[in-house]
């Protein structure tokens, strides 16, 4: 790989002000995946690097631009009726498996209502809003909802409601179905080989039904396992892109001084993935409401985003991510103030207990940005022990209740109804998951706003309900929301179109061309 | 001779079966359990999705049941599936085997030869300058840890001289066959190799050395120097025969970590080995790769003991087997 561009300078204005050049065919796209997928059948598995190199295999209906408005994919044309109960989606015609076989409607309304029903919980989830799902002829699928769902033109994403082949999974044990090895998908570009421990190669999908796409002719997803070693790999030309997360943050500045060097925190709107400490409303100080105000404005988020994320990234300011739709622009302040953190705290009934703060066993990183944590909340009177734990061990304390103060991040999915709610609604407290409403917040008044906006017609009055439960959220403080966490994607600027929608690398990169 | 390793044998099997109960039960006080940890990735579950994965795994049985069916698929060398890749544990083992024992053989001749070699020459000139600098430098890589020396030789020769290749096993999408391949894989291997075999070279270079000056001291040296023999046949018949034992002794030991021993170098390298496969292994909470992957290595020092004992045996005639 020759240096293009003598400078990153020169190399950031070339990119922003590139003119729209002819897409040139050809080449090889090396790209980082981290950790190994268990399996690459989107469906089966939901995990983050399964998502990336899925996106490349399978397609959805739908895709989503950075401003999280659909666009065509599997459909190119789709209405919603008048009273919102009723969703048409019109399919490509002449698009095939990869084994050869005719991609129909039929394969749609086995993979939603029979496949995916079964095997993912996130969809399970709003699939509970879904009277029927009907193929009236090959080339078009109808949804009827039972009542209006308006977060519902959002769940047609290829990680969310990826489309499977029938006539491999029909009436099969789905997890153990041999061609689970060899996946056949519709997307630009087929399987071809997975060297266990080192890398998964694709190639281009000769039949796609895209006239000329994809334009490169195959792809490598390198398997990489140590960060410093992800890092060298790009360093030595091995690979051309590092999906967001593959290195570390205080290695990026390193990174960038290459030459022929771009750097893009694009394609997670969809995701608007979120961080913030879980504080346990269960038991312990955490249950005392003033305590968990002390916690919010004790925290410099300023400076772990500038000092630990290499000022990627917001801080958070809501609940909501602010590309999630209904974020609300204008609500209190829970900016870091020390003083009124000690306010805050001599109110509570906090009488120096050590409070438990487990990390995100997910790198250096969130390592340090618990001790930061610990600092900010020593400094204002709390007594704090930073818990070890690795993946399995968080997952298990998190899902158990074992904290006063947890890290997470979680993505919303575009919609609050579709990615926050969960996190707050008493209904979602178990015991079992990380994932659910953990802290224990019980609010049943905004318990019954939640409800009442995901099922509320217009999109005014969503906004209205949305911004209410904002307010509401942070003057009670169930958690301390930290960071919108940038994840950026970093690769050779002779690359274009990689990241090209709201949902990133994990929508493939049937777009992306190399320029020679 | 024969008696001897048959009852070594049976020995070893109960051994490895009471390796295989504590290694089950050590593994499954750990907190959290594979589906845990597959849901936790997912980023979203819920009641029904950790139900089915557990009962898909078996781990909605009672301990006792979930340990008797290992051991007995073990005893019958069926070491289970790999929970998270689906595969069989003994081809997973079997699929990343060359690749470990490539690396960790490499790494196990090269800090056997250069070590000796490096230990002798100590010896042989002790107290002077060449002395003090080989000793000075197997102090320094004993006590330097080894991902340290990993993640810098990777930055030196890798990024910054841009000479040999910083990870993995070979390079992807070149597709070499024959002598190509052998040449791309063999320079893949440089770092790691040598990597993995400094701390080696460094104890056999301290051993070597204090051993030989320990041979050297003792009465038939002198009594082979009285007969008129040549240094340099003392040095080879006499003394360094005689040295030896404590370094098969250690060589025993490193060939009893052929298999498991190279976690840190494989990780850092991308070496796709079973010391990785290991390693994932624990952080994914996949049962039965790791006790698989501990199986074979448990398997290994054993057969490797037995080995070392018959090699005392060949080296030092002094030593018999007592019947």
């Amino acid at each position: 790989m020759k240096p293009l561009l003598p400078s990153l300078a020169l190399a950031f204005a070339m990119a922003a002000t590139a003119p729209a050049l002819a897409q040139q065919s050809g080449g090889t796209l090396n790209m980082v995946v981290q950790p190994e997928p268990p399996g690459l059948v989107v469906g089966i598995w939901q995990n983050a690097p399964t998502q990336m190199v899925a996106g490349d295999i399978f397609e959805s209906l739908l895709r989503y631009d950075t401003d999280l408005q659909p666009m065509p994919s599997l459909a190119h044309d789709w209405s919603i009726s008048e009273d919102g109960l009723t969703y048409t989606f019109h399919l490509h015609e002449g698009v095939k498996w990869h084994d050869g076989e005719d991609f129909t409607a039929h394969d749609v309304v086995y993979s939603v209502d029979v496949f995916l029903r079964e095997t993912h919980p996130r969809l399970r989830a709003s699939l509970v809003h879904v009277d029927s799902i009907e193929a009236p002829d090959d080339h078009t699928v109808v949804f009827t909802l039972n009542q209006p769902f308006g977060p519902f033109i959002g769940v047609f994403e290829v990680g969310t409601m990826p489309i499977l082949p029938r006539h491999i999974y029909e009436g099969t044990d789905y997890a153990n179905n041999p061609m689970n090895a060899t996946p056949i998908g519709t997307g630009p570009f087929r399987f071809n080989a997975w060297r266990q421990g080192s890398y998964i190669h694709l190639v281009r999908n000769e039949d796609y039904y895209l006239e000329g796409r994809p334009f490169v002719d195959e792809v490598y997803y390198h398997v990489i396992p140590d960060a410093a070693s992800r890092a060298v790999a790009f360093e030595t030309g091995v690979v051309d892109v590092l999906p967001g997360g593959s290195v570390e943050y205080f290695d990026i500045e390193r990174i960038m001084a290459l030459p022929n060097t771009c750097i893009t925190d694009a394609g997670w709107e969809y995701f608007g993935p979120l961080s913030w400490l879980w504080l346990n409303n269960h038991e312990g100080p955490m249950a005392d409401v003033n305590a968990r105000r002390a916690v919010m404005h004790a925290l410099d988020r300023e400076f772990m985003r500038d000092a630990l994320w290499a000022g990627r990234g917001e801080v958070a300011t809501s609940p909501l991510s602010s590309s999630t739709r209904f974020f609300d622009d204008d609500l209190p302040s829970i900016a870091y103030d020390p003083d009124l953190a000690r306010e805050y705290l001599e109110a509570s009934d906090y009488d120096g207990q050590t409070l438990n703060l487990l990390p995100l066993p997910y790198g250096e990183t969130w390592q340090r940005a618990a001790e930061v944590t610990r600092q900010n909340l020593m400094d204002v009177g709390f007594n704090v022990n930073l818990v070890a734990t690795d993946v399995a061990g968080w997952n298990q304390r998190v899902s158990d209740w074992d904290f006063d103060l947890a890290f997470t991040f979680l993505y919303q999915y575009g919609d609050p109804a579709l990615g926050v709610a969960r996190t707050y609604v008493e209904s979602n407290i178990a015991q079992g998951s990380p994932w659910n409403n953990v802290a224990g917040y019980r609010n049943p008044e905004l318990d019954a706003m939640w409800e009442a906006s995901a099922v509320s017609p217009s999109d005014a009055e969503r906004q209205e309900i949305y911004s209410e439960l904002q307010r509401r959220l942070i003057e009670d403080v169930p958690n301390a929301w930290l960071h919108e966490l940038g994840f950026p994607t970093i690769y050779r600027c002779n690359i274009h179109d990689l990241v090209t929608t709201g949902i990133g690398l994990n929508d493939g990169t049937r777009d992306a061309w190399i320029e020679q | 001779m024969a008696r001897f390793i048959l009852a070594r044998l049976v020995k070893a099997v109960f051994i490895l079966l009471a390796i295989l109960v504590l290694n089950f039960s050590l593994i499954h006080a750990a907190p959290g359990d594979p589906a845990s940890v597959m849901a936790g990735e997912a980023g979203a579950t819920d009641e029904q999705f950790l139900e089915d994965l557990r009962r898909r795994f078996g781990l909605d049985q009672p301990f006792h049941v979930q340990l008797w069916i290992y051991i007995k698929g073990a005893v019958q060398l069926d070491l289970g599936y790999s929970y998270r890749r689906g595969m069989p544990v003994a081809d997973l083992i079997w699929d990343r085997l060359p690749a470990t024992l490539l690396l960790t053989a490499t790494a196990f001749v090269i800090s056997i030869v250069f070590g000796v070699i490096a230990g002798v020459a100590a010896a042989a000139r002790q107290g002077r300058w060449s002395d003090s600098i080989i000793s000075a430098l197997a102090l320094l890589f004993y006590a330097t840890p080894l991902f340290w020396v990993a993640l810098m030789a990777a930055l030196l020769f890798s990024v910054v001289l841009g000479w040999l290749p910083g990870f993995g096993y070979e390079t992807v999408g070149a597709n070499y066959t024959g002598f190509a391949r052998a040449l791309d894989i063999g320079r893949h291997l440089v770092l790691p190799a040598t990597t993995l075999g400094l701390f080696f070279t460094a104890i056999y270079v301290r051993m070597t050395r204090a051993s030989m000056l320990e041979v050297s001291r003792l009465d038939f040296v002198k009594t082979a120097r009285a007969k008129g023999l040549s240094p340099g046949v003392i040095q080879r018949r006499h003394i360094l025969r005689n040295a030896l034992l404590p370094v098969i002794t250690l060589a025993g030991l490193q060939a009893g970590q052929i298999v498991g021993g190279a976690v840190l170098t494989e990780t850092v390298f991308a070496w796709p080995g079973i010391g990785r496969l290991m390693f994932e292994a624990i952080s994914q909470r996949d049962y039965n790769v790791l006790l698989g992957v501990f199986f074979v290595s448990a398997a290994m020092v054993l057969l490797f003991n037995l080995i070392t004992d018959i090699v005392y045996v060949i080296v030092d005639p002094r030593i018999r087997i007592t019947e």
